[in-house]
């Protein structure tokens, strides 16, 4: 899907927890999630932990759309 | 003296649960265990000495420390070869299995061997360096996967000639092996090549001999140039729906998919207040239907777009299920997502996957 869209020029980035699955089908930008069951928040941390991670990775990810990259970019989260 | 087989599973295989118990720890238990019989079975001179188990959850999301936590279990005990799965078309059963043959086979130099379903992430990503079997797409073609893949295996372990990826029916691992032909002209590279180029020229098939191959590589998009003033729109492969599943999209291998209004919603409410739920039948619903922002951030995007630093969310977020589901099918989907992306003026996208 993420190639389907890039190729009709969106840029998109792929927020997802097994990164090397994502590298090798070939998505150029990607931001790494937590789990699989709860991508952007572990509900057995506090709401605002949570709140908190989820805020922080998703805006990576929307830096990431506004940032050129000339290859395959995994960008680095902090929380 | 018959040879040693360690053999690897996940917790489904196992019988300790499913998507409820992904999260398990390895551990390993003598003998065989469920479908490693059969294994142990199709073995000729070797048995199962020993059965690894593993959650899909546990090996995808900290598949260092898995792997290194087996490897130990296994480094002081005899092993002749090591075989993971049949996975077949469980996605992250087939990394996992990838992964750990691929370690134990560097570390240990034993043959490794697993078998997957050719739409599933783990052929591309281990078929160069560990023999992948061509598996079936579902556990009804165990007795079909394994004989398969143990005769292969006990050739090795007998030490006699394989045929090749084609032939014994593995991925070709882009490996050329060197063998040695009848001394006469007929086979000659010269004269191998010169057949070919007459066939190419009259117009016939043939097959070369050094297949180069392709990579589908997207040219990547230009980046949004302000986000201030850029729209942005949500999309997953989650399965995150409304309570009713309105567009009855399938909780496996979907076919369908659906987009839904969130123009006038500051979060995505849960499902016990009758709001939003995943059907994706690959992972344990419990934490999305609780909270459906972890997987789509409506909130997180809500707040970007309160601040300033996005300019507007898409109206929409759309939603397919990505477990088992072909890439021919989730490229199609995509492709008819589009025109509603372009008619919201969509500047860029936000996909996520579990």
């Amino acid at each position: 899907m993420v190639k389907v869209f890039e190729r009709a020029g969106f840029p998109v980035v792929h927020m997802c927890n097994l990164v090397p699955v994502s590298t090798t089908v070939g998505a150029n930008r990607i931001v790494p999630t937590i789990s699989i069951p709860y991508p952007l928040g572990d509900p057995n941390t506090p709401k605002e932990e949570q709140w908190k991670l989820r805020y922080h990775r998703v805006g990576v990810a929307l830096d990431a759309l506004a940032t050129p990259i000339t290859e395959q970019t995994v960008f680095k989260v902090k929380i | 003296m018959p040879k040693s087989v360690i053999c690897y599973i996940n917790q489904f295989f196992a019988g300790v649960g499913g998507e409820e118990k992904a999260g398990i720890e390895p551990y390993i238990v003598e003998g065989t265990l469920g479908p490693t019989m059969a294994i142990d079975k199709a073995l000729k001179d070797a048995n199962v000495t020993y059965t690894i188990v593993c959650g899909d959850n546990f090996m995808g999301s900290n598949t260092e420390e898995a792997v290194d936590r087996i490897i130990k279990m296994i480094e002081d005990k005899p092993m002749d070869a090591f075989v993971a799965g049949p996975a077949f078309q469980a996605g992250r059963y087939t990394v996992a299995c990838g992964a750990i043959c691929k370690a134990v086979q560097e570390k240990f130099h034993v043959p490794a061997v697993t078998s997957f379903n050719e739409e599933t992430p783990g052929v591309d990503m281990y078929k160069k360096d560990v023999v992948i079997f061509k598996g079936g797409n579902s556990a009804a073609k165990m007795r079909k996967d394994v004989p398969k893949m143990i005769g292969y295996l006990n050739k090795v372990l007998a030490g006699e000639p394989t045929l090749g990826a084609d032939a014994e029916g593995y991925f070709a691992r882009g490996m050329r092996k060197e063998v040695f032909l009848e001394n006469k002209h007929e086979n000659t590279a010269a004269a191998r090549g010169v057949d070919m180029l007459l066939k190419k020229i009259k117009g016939e098939p043939y097959q070369t001999e050094l297949v180069i191959p392709k990579r589908d590589v997207v040219p990547i998009a230009d980046p949004i140039a302000d986000l201030s003033k850029a729209t942005v729109a949500l999309v997953t492969s989650g399965g995150i729906v409304p309570v009713d599943n309105p567009d009855r999209i399938q909780s496996a291998s979907a076919t369908r998919w659906g987009r839904y209004d969130i123009s006038k919603l500051d979060a995505l409410p849960n499902r016990a207040s009758n709001g939003f739920k995943t059907i994706h039948a690959g992972y344990d619903p419990a934490a999305a239907d609780a909270d459906p922002n972890v997987c789509v951030p409506v909130d997180a995007m809500r707040a970007y777009e309160k601040e300033g630093k996005l300019g507007h969310l898409h109206e929409y977020f759309y939603s397919t299920v990505g477990t088992g589901t072909t890439e021919g099918e989730a490229a199609r989907m995509a492709s008819e997502m589009i025109p509603f992306l372009k008619e919201g003026h969509v500047d860029g996208i936000i996909l996520t996957s579990t």
